[in-house]
């Protein structure tokens, strides 16, 4: 019993420590910034929950607190990347200039005809 | 044990490779938070290998306060200080 425990959180462990090896490939591979926030943040929560929860496995006393801080993790890592590329887009980064469709014109439209309507209503 | 700490060295080491390179502010912002997610799940495998409890705390600690310090850095990258 304690041995099969032992083995399936050895697995566990060991896929989520690929992942982390394959986020932290995408980071240095990628060609943009959107790129690398897409692969590293995937593949990084993915990959932390998966180690976490592996060694709460292992170890079964400490599997409460394991658990804790992988969902932490999965909550707080998507929030951090999606600030991260909202900030790079409103700071003028450009997109890869290999890319296919660009959709945001439109967001930045939408931010403009935002920003021109609130001082109208507050001159009234 | 030891084979899981060499792959999660080579990821460390492939970020702090983008985060010298890296031509804009905010590359070097996206390897440092997976540096520290990386990090999180390294103290907690180590906790397992050495047997301290304590580990746990300290990864806790260190996901709260990168988080925070990620946030603080978007902030400056967006509309400035």
């Amino acid at each position: 019993m304690n041995s099969n425990m032992e083995m399936i959180g050895t697995i566990i462990t060991g896929v989520g420590t690929l992942f982390l090896l394959l986020g932290s490939l995408g980071i240095y591979r990628m060609p943009d910034v959107y790129n690398r926030v897409q692969a590293g943040t995937k593949c990084t929560t993915l990959g932390a929950f998966l180690t976490i929860v592996g060694v709460g496995i292992m170890q079964p006393e400490w599997f409460w607190k394991t658990l804790i801080i992988a969902l932490f993790i999965l909550i707080s890592n998507p929030i951090s990347s999606h600030v991260l590329g909202r900030a790079s887009l409103k700071s003028g980064i450009p997109l890869w200039h290999k890319r296919v469709v660009n959709k945001t014109e439109e967001f930045e439209k939408s931010e403009d005809s935002e920003q021109n309507k609130e001082p109208k209503e507050s001159n009234k | 044990m030891v084979f899981f700490l060499i792959i999660i060295g080579l990821g460390i080491i492939l970020c702090i490779i983008r985060m010298i390179k890296g031509p804009t502010a905010a590359d070097r912002a996206i390897a440092v938070d997976t540096v520290t997610t990386i990090i999180v799940a390294l103290l907690v495998l180590l906790g397992f290998i050495f047997q301290r409890y304590v580990y746990l705390d300290v990864s806790l600690v260190y996901s709260i306060i990168s988080f925070v310090g990620l946030i603080a850095i978007a902030r400056y990258l967006e509309k400035g200080i």
